[in-house]
Order: C-alpha cells, then structure tokens, then sequence
C-alpha cells in the first residue's frame, strides 16, 4: 500500500500538487485581499454613495473624504502618533519580558518551577477579561488615568505569548547551547540578551506582530483610559467619528479613517515578517 | 561532582531574577482584581442605574441561578459549535499551507508573498470588519444578487437571520481573521526545525506526505499544542465577531450568543456578582478542557 | 489568541469592577447609598451644593455637537484646541466619550459616582443625556434641578412640553434642558403616491396614512404595486412606542404597553405580506429606499433625518430630485435630541446657568442656530414665525424645502410636536426598547412564537436589569 502509493506521488505527484498549491493559494490569498479592495472603495465614496449599497467600482470622493477628515476637529495624526507609541512599546514588553519569563522556566531549574509553570498556564485559562475585575479603580488610585501605562506595563505579564515562548524553545533552543555559552564565561544575562534572543527570532517576530496588532485595534481599554482628546488612540477616534451627530455623521470619512489606521500596521507587519522569513537562515546556521 | 552542583544552584537562581518583572506586573495588575472577583461570585452586587444595589452575602446563590434556567449549557454549546466550525477549516489550511510552504521539492514561487498575505485579515478591526460583511451578505448585497442570477434562490435570503447561516457566517469572518495567525506559528514553528533532516529525507528518498508526518508533524509537536491550546481557549472566550455581527442578540434566537456574550449581557449592569460566579465556571470549563488536551497530547512529561 | 475580543470585555469588566468598588469604597455621604426614594427627597438639602467658585468647567458628552453649537454661538467662548475652551477666566475641558459599547456611560457613571469626593476642578459641571438614557441620570440626586440654579419655569415657556417630560424626575422635578426638537413627521415618495394613490399632495396622502388601520390598507394597496410601505418595522417602533399609556416598568415589574402590543401585531402582518422589511435602521438593506430603485413609500423621521441622512446631496437619490413629501401620519413622535443636565455638585453653578438660558431660551441664539446648522430649535416663537413666514431663510424667502419637493413642513413639525405626551417614559426605556425590537425580529422572522419572542424579551430586561422581575 505505502509503496504503490508512494509510486503515484513520485510519479504523478510534483506539477499536479504544485498546481493545485498554486490554485488553493490564490483562492486564499484572494479572500485575504479582497477585503482591503473594499475598504478602499468605500473609502473613494460619499455617504450617499454608500448608502446606495455595494459597488466593485471606485468612485471619486477619496479626496473629498480624506480633506473632509484632515480638516475636522479630530486630531488624527496625534492619534496616530499615541497608537504608534502605545503598540510599539507594548510589543517590546511583550515580547522581551515573555521571552525573559520562558527563558526561565526553560532553561534553569529551582525549586519553585514545579509550581509555577503551572500556575502561569492556569493564568492563561482564566478569561482575561475577569481577571482584570478592578483593573480601573486600581489604575485610578494609582493616579494613572489619562496615561499610557495602564496600557502598555501590563503587556510584561502575558501569558499566552509566555506559552508560545516556552514551546518554541522546547523544539528550537538547545541547553546544550547555553551551557557552551556558561562555559565560554557569558554571564547569564549576556547569554539570554545575545545568543537566546537571536535565536528566538522568528518566535520574537511573530509574537511581536501579534501584540502589536492587538494593541493597535485594541478599543476598549483606551476608550476608559484616556480622556484627553491629544492623548486618544486611532480606535477611539475612529468610534469618535461614527459616533458623529446627524450633520456631521460621514460613512465615507469613517472609511478613509479605516483605510488610514490601517496603514501603518501594514507596513510593521512586512517589516516584521521579513524577520520570520529570514528565520530560515538561522535555523540552518544552527544545524 | 560536587562543584558542578553547586555552580547549577549558583545559575539557577537566575530562574527566579528572570521571573520578578512578570510576577510583579502579574500580581498588580491582575492577581489582585482576580481574587476580587472569585470573592464578588459569593455576593449580590450590581448597579440600578446609578445606584449601588448590594454587596450583600448570598452564598452560593448567584452560581444556582446560573443553572436553574440551563442556558448556560446552551451557551456553552453554541460556543463549542462555533469554535469547531472556525478550528477544523483553519487548522486544515493552516497545516496544508505550512507544508507546501516547507516542502522543499515543491519550491513554491510567491511563497513570500502568499506568507504574507494571509496574516493581512487580521490586521483590520473587527468593527470594521463586520462592517463589510454586512455589505456583503445583506439583502440587497452582491453574494444575494449573484445567488441569484445564478438562479440559486427566488429571493433575497436572509443569512443572518438562520441558526445554520449565521454560525456560517460568524465561522467564515473568524475564521479569515485568525486562519492566517495560525499559519504563521505554524511556519515559525517550522523554521526552527533543522532543514537538515528535510534534505536528509530527501535524499532517502521519503514522499512529501512521508515527510511531513514523520518529521515536520511530530517536531512541530509543541507549537501545535499551543496552537490547540490557545484556540481553544480563545474559542471558548470568542465575543467580538459574534457580538457585532449579530448586534449583540445572539439571534436567531441565542442560536449564536456566547458564554462571554452572555458574561456581556450581565456586565451591562455591572452585575458583578453573577458576572464573577460565570467567569468562575467559564475558568473550570477552560481548565478542565485544556488538561484534557495535555493529556491526550501526551505533555505531561516536561523536561525539568 | 483573540485578544481582541478578551480586552473587550476586559474592560466592561474592568468598569463593573470600579464602580463596585466606588460603591463601596465611599461608604458615607455618597448618594449611592440611599434608596431611590431617598435620594430624592434629599433634593432641597442638596441644592446648597451649588458652588460658584469653579475655575474649571467639566463637560461630559459622547460627541462634538455641543461643542460645535456652544463654539459657534455661544457669546463668550474662546477655542483654545479641540477639547479645550475658555469663558472668561473659567477654563472649559470637553470630555468626549464615543457612545459605543456604552462608554460614554460607563465613564460618565464613574465620574459622576466620583463626584462628591473629585477635586474641585474635577467636578463633572455639566453632562449631556439622550432620551433613552434621560431618566437613569434625571432620576437620582447626581443631578441639579434647574430650579436650584436659578431658572425658571417662565424661562422655559416657548420649549415644547415633551423636551421637558424627558427630564423630569419622578417627583416632577425639572432637572435638564434642550436647545433641540425633534418632532417627527412621515416622509413619503412622491413618485409611489402618485403612482398607487393618485396624488402626491400632502393633504391628500395624510388621508391614507392618518391612522394605523388606514395606514396598513395602504400598504397592501402598495404591495400590489411592487412597492414597500416601509423599509423596516423598526421605522414604525418610535412610533407606537412614543405613544404609550404605561410604563415599561411599574412596581419593579416589567410589562408591554397595548400599543407596543399592536405594533406587533400590524408588523407581524406587514412583514407576512412582504408590505415591510425587518432591516436593522441604519443598514444598507435599510437605507435602499433612499432611491427610486429601493422602491419604498415612506420613512418615519425628523427634519434631520431628511435633511442629512437620507443621501440628498447624492446624484439619483429621490432627495436630490426633491421627491419626498411630508405628511402628519398615524401618531407624533420625536427622535433624537440631546439634553443639558447640570451635575449637583458643581461649583459653576451660575455660568452653567447661563449656558442653559442662552443656548436654549435665547430667541436671537436659537434663530441663528435653525439657520446656520438647520437644527429644529426648542422654541415654538422661533419655529412658528420660521412656519409662518414671519421669520425668513437665510436667502430672505420664506423657509422651504428642496428636499421636499418645496413645501415648508415646519407648521407639521411644529403640530405634531404639540401633541406628544412622554409622561410615560421610564428609566428603563433604553434597555427595554432594545431588547424587545430584537426580540420580536425572531417572531417576525418566524424564528419563534409570539411567546417565545417575549420570553426571550423578559429574558434580555432582567438580566440587564437584575432588579426587575416579569
């Protein structure tokens, strides 16, 4: 059985398997663009357009949109500005910090790690939205309200990036490697701050993109947060302006808004991602 | 022998330095308020407009009410259908994909680019993203009229308005959203394996499919569990696609509404005390769930 | 990994979890602590909270419509950037909260909740309500009676009576102001009344519309000529639901009004008959019959909903052909409209005064809002002399609409804001309405029994409202 279906693989296989990869990708990748296709359309259309329901065809608004949005009372580049600033260094936290957390569960041995691992997977099963009960009357008593720590501290404690770490050291970093480097004489900071964390490149890379998107779209906590209309991330100014009374309410403007937010988080992606491809390299240099 | 012990207990304590910042940030922010709400699960306590109704002791009170009707159970089925319908496509293509992408007989050209795109869904809101599917599924909507050019139906049909259509429809949005995530730890995951072992197997004269089930699957082994893990977990608090599609009804008829929409539903008048005695039950649904899946993948024995 | 999701409801929790904890936190002195009934008698004492030593000015609101109107026409303000101001030497900070996900609320429950113990220039001075909400915050002691700031009842006169039910306690105490009306009209296409009734001329239709029974052979009439009567039945809820004779909540009890009744019953047959849709307002289903294709012959709605809702300015809409007309209808009813509350404690007491007087009694302010922003003002004088010619347009004729085919529907506006009788509002309404428009689509969409839609609109109330039972 094996053999002979070995047989048709070999023999069949290679161009049929790589055409039907091909049609598949492209029928995905159509699904993942399509959308973008559409936000920009409506993005070119007034909202009367818009009201008339669905077009595949660009209209001519674009400008109109975007100047009708620049020139609004909404500040959006400063709410740009505060989305770049909070989903950076939240990503950085996030994924330094985890890395840090896994890293020690990973590579060292005491005596409470039998406790602990555990207790932070349990962590991670708790609904977080419960566990964060409070979370505003603590920040309140804190005196942080209108600030961008409440937003960006707690990113250190993630577990669920704090998993990903430790199962992607378990198939990709070796204690052997550590223990060449102890004995090269790194201490264990420098060990984990250059060999461990170019290692977990890849890993870093993509729960980097995670955290930082996550943040970016992230509406709700900022919306109790901040207050102060300088300070406003681009979700709550986008909610700001579909919450728009009767005259100035502009489907259109909340479009191009969308389209505009978008933006910058496509370009952190690529820039981001090339670092998971170039992963591969590492991967070979190790073997 | 003895030196070296003692030089493993002198590194070791590096466990525990590289442990404080999570730990602390960990009990400020979350640890505090999560034993707060545990506690509120045992007290009525929510707000009447602006006024405070409570906290009074009731016991185990607000967990009886959770039960007595038996919506929970309908809740929590409604949530295992929708994450079954979102998981079993999303880890398929997920899998197929990173192997065509690892298969390195199969030298796929645009491998990058169609790595990249995939991720992109996720990258906008789901507000936004709902937006667009109510354009696209509406009445009056493009997939309605082509559906019926193609004389499929007579009539407009209403996709948001039928349990079977609905689920569709909430699978399909999350499972755009999130499949590409998947496929991208997927892949990392996969760039960690030594491509060694991929040349050696080839050069023994191993198929794809050989390959990919004796070498890629089984060192892939811990990210898919996390991949398991985590989506179950995510799927059990799924909330915004079905929130926003369905205006937060859970219609037609709570066929679609959440266990976290239903914790909703109860945060609307901060009712605390029967939001915490949920999450307290969604915590051991979770648990219980997720140690099942650890043992069934056989995690059990972590390296020390 | 959906993080999105988990922080959604993070911080809903994260908001119960602080105003559980301010209840309990600020044991004494909090009205939060009293009984309802309390709170209110304790009014007289709690006047003499009003201070006027404020250097800050705190205003809470969901978007920059205040903002726009008190920029423009307020005398003394001064933008210094988009959330700040200045009056004099009194700084104004605007505290806008979009109203998704009910933030606006949840924020200003917390600050309001705050109040007692914020520092002075803290203090949440003035906050906006809508009608739905209205109560929840006139009804409680976080709220100023205008009495108590030193307006009075002659002041208010020419404001229509329903924009002062809206914000009257349950001890009849006055405790908000508006500067809009919003009186509603129906709208109707005049190329579909043509076409089946014969006629296109106001009066005449309103024969045809003029009560529930007239208004559904109508719609059959309608049918049979490919039209819609209206879009959705949600068009028709504020409708019926504006012309209530009991509460959504007596005792502690929920209960459905008869009339709320009747409009289920009249939807469920228009929607068997395919006179009517079930489209959520605001969808693009909804909003198809904007255009002579979507084939609808009315909507339901104020000045504004025809003015700037209803694609006018776009090529092809039956707007921009100034196709639709206005007629009376079944019933008055109102929508929209935002309220001035003022909040106790606040220590601006008398520049909070003012800004009530001048953005919502002062004729000339009032005038120059109807004609710089085409609001409907709160001001019968104003509104009446725009009806009957005695006040002109901007271009000095007489106000009329292009958009309705150049009638001037002000005096139907303005008579049908006259009868509206809100006396039956509750401070559950907005839970309640939303709930049950959603509940009763399963019943309309044949999902469920007539039953089975109300006990699932039993189900929704109470877990919204634990208080309440059924």
């Amino acid at each position: 059985m094996a053999k002979s279906k070995k047989d048709v693989e070999g023999g069949l296989g290679i161009h049929a398997r790589r055409a039907i990869a091909y049609i598949v990708l492209i029928i995905i990748s159509f699904f993942c663009l399509f959308w973008f296709y559409i936000m920009f359309i409506n993005a070119t259309r007034s909202k009367g357009e818009l009201k008339a329901g669905f077009t595949a065809l660009p209209s001519d608004h674009l400008l109109t949109n975007w100047n009708n949005l620049v020139h609004g009372t909404l500040p959006i580049w400063s709410g740009m500005f505060n989305s770049l600033i909070i989903a950076a260094a939240t990503a950085v936290l996030c994924v330094y910090f985890s890395t840090m957390t896994a890293y020690a569960i990973h590579a060292y041995d005491f005596k409470l790690k039998k406790f602990i691992y555990p207790f932070i997977l349990m962590i991670m099963m708790i609904p977080t939205q419960v566990t964060a009960l409070g979370f505003i009357k603590l920040i309140t008593g804190m005196g942080l309200m209108d600030s961008f720590i409440p937003l960006i501290v707690p990113a250190i404690a993630s577990p669920v990036t704090f998993f990903y770490m430790k199962q992607y050291m378990e198939s990709a970093l070796p204690l052997s490697l550590i223990e060449a480097a102890r004995i090269d004489g790194s201490g264990e900071f420098r060990t984990f701050n250059s060999i461990v964390l170019p290692l977990m490149k890849p890993a870093i890379a993509v729960q980097a993109i995670f955290s930082f998107v996550s943040s970016w779209n992230n509406y709700f906590t900022p919306a109790l947060v901040l207050h102060d209309d300088k300070k406003k991330t681009l979700p709550i100014l986008i909610a700001q302006l579909r919450g728009a009374d009767w005259l100035k309410f502009d489907m259109g403007q909340v479009y191009v808004m969308i389209t505009f937010s978008i933006l910058p988080v496509i370009v952190v992606y690529l820039i981001l991602s090339k670092h998971i491809v170039q992963g591969v390299a590492l991967g070979s240099v190790k073997g | 022998m003895n030196k070296s012990k003692g030089k493993v207990v002198r590194y070791n304590k590096w466990g525990y330095i590289f442990l404080i910042p999570f730990i602390v940030v960990y009990v400020v922010f979350q640890l505090i308020p999560l034993i707060s709400t545990i506690y509120n699960s045992f007290f009525e306590n929510y707000m009447s407009g602006l006024n405070q109704v409570g906290p009074t002791f009731v016991g185990l009170d607000n967990y009886r009410e959770l039960f007595k009707s038996g919506d929970v159970w309908i809740y929590f089925k409604n949530t295992m259908i929708l994450w079954i319908m979102c998981f079993i496509p999303q880890i398929f293509f997920s899998l197929l994909l990173g192997a065509w992408f690892s298969d390195v007989r199969l030298r796929l050209k645009g491998s990058r680019f169609f790595k990249t795109v995939i991720y992109l869904p996720n990258l906008i809101m789901a507000s936004a993203f709902s937006m667009l599917f109510f354009t696209l599924f509406s009445d009056a909507g493009p997939i309605n009229s082509l559906l019926m050019q193609i004389g499929f139906i007579s009539e407009p049909y209403k996709f948001l308005s039928h349990t079977g259509s609905a689920r569709g429809l909430i699978a399909l949005m999350n499972c755009l959203m999130w499949f590409g995530n998947t496929t991208i730890l997927l892949m990392a995951g996969m760039m960690g394996i030594d491509t060694s072992l991929f040349e050696a197997a080839e050069v023994d004269g191993a198929t794809s499919t050989q390959v990919f089930f004796k070498i890629t699957l089984p060192l892939l082994r811990p990210i898919l569990i996390y991949v398991v893990i985590t989506s179950l977990i995510g799927g059990l608090q799924l909330f915004d696609v079905p929130q926003i599609l369905t205006n937060g009804t859970g219609n037609p008829m709570r066929s679609t509404m959440t266990l976290i929409m239903y914790l909703n539903k109860h945060l609307y008048s901060k009712n605390y005390g029967m939001a915490g005695a949920l999450s307290v039950v969604l915590f051991i649904i979770t648990s219980l769930l997720s140690l099942l899946v650890f043992k069934v993948s056989g995690n059990d024995k972590r390296k020390g | 990994m959906k993080k999105k999701a988990v922080s959604a409801l993070l911080c809903a929790a994260m908001v119960a979890g602080m105003l559980a904890g301010c209840g309990k936190g600020s044991d004494s002195g909090t009205p939060s602590d009293t009984s309802k009934g309390d709170a209110s008698n304790a009014t007289e004492s709690a006047s003499s909270n009003l201070k006027d030593d404020g250097k800050v000015l705190n205003i809470y609101c969901w978007n920059e419509e205040f903002k726009s109107r008190i920029t423009a026409h307020y005398p003394d303000y001064k933008e210094v950037d988009a959330t700040h101001g200045k009056i004099g030497d009194v700084d104004v900070v605007w505290n806008i909260t979009p109203s998704d996900d009910n933030a606006y609320q949840n924020n200003l429950d917390a600050a309001l909740l705050n109040q007692q113990d914020a520092p002075a220039d803290d203090k949440i001075d003035i906050f906006l309500v809508e009608a739905d909400n209205a109560l929840k915050y006139v009804d409680t002691d976080y709220t100023a009676p205008v009495k108590d700031l030193g307006i009075t009842d002659a002041d208010l006169s020419k404001q229509y009576q329903y924009t002062k039910d809206i914000v009257t306690d349950s001890k009849g105490v006055l405790k908000g102001v508006s500067w809009q009306g919003c009186p509603g009209v129906l709208f109707y296409n005049r190329e579909a009344a043509k076409d089946v009734l014969g006629t296109d001329d106001p009066d005449e239709v309103q024969n045809y519309v003029c009560d529930w029974d007239t208004f559904n052979d109508t719609a059959a009439k309608m049918q049979a000529k490919g039209y819609k009567m209206i879009s959705s039945v949600n068009d028709t809820y504020r409708v019926y639901s504006n012309n209530v004779s009991s509460k959504w909540v007596e005792d502690g009890k929920v209960q459905v009004d008869d009339n709320i009744m009747k409009w289920v019953d009249d939807s469920k047959k228009l929607v068997d008959a395919k006179e009517a849709g079930t489209f959520d307002m605001w969808s693009d289903d909804w909003s198809k019959g904007f255009y002579p294709d979507g084939k609808v012959f009315c909507y339901f709605g104020p000045a504004w909903l025809v003015n700037f809702s209803m694609a006018a300015d776009t090529e092809g809409s039956i707007g921009y052909n100034g196709g639709w007309g206005a007629a009376q209808g079944p019933q008055g009813f109102f929508w929209g409209g935002t309220w001035i509350c003022a909040a106790q404690d606040t220590d601006n007491a008398s520049l909070v005064k003012d800004i009530m007087l001048k953005m919502t009694t002062d004729d000339d302010v009032m005038k120059d809002i109807v004609l710089d922003d085409d609001d409907f003002v709160n001001n019968n004088t104003v509104m009446n002399g725009l009806a009957d010619g005695s006040i002109k347009a901007k271009d000095g004729k007489e106000y009329s609409s292009k958009i309705l085919g150049g009638q001037n529907p002000l005096s139907m506006y303005c008579a049908g804001v006259e009868t509206l009788d809100l006396s039956n509002i509750s401070a559950y309404d907005q839970g309640c309405n939303e709930e049950f428009q959603k509940a009763m689509k399963n019943y309309f969409e044949g999902k469920a029994t007539k039953d089975e839609a109300l006990e699932l609109f039993y189900k929704g109330v109470t877990e919204k409202y634990p208080e309440l039972t059924y």
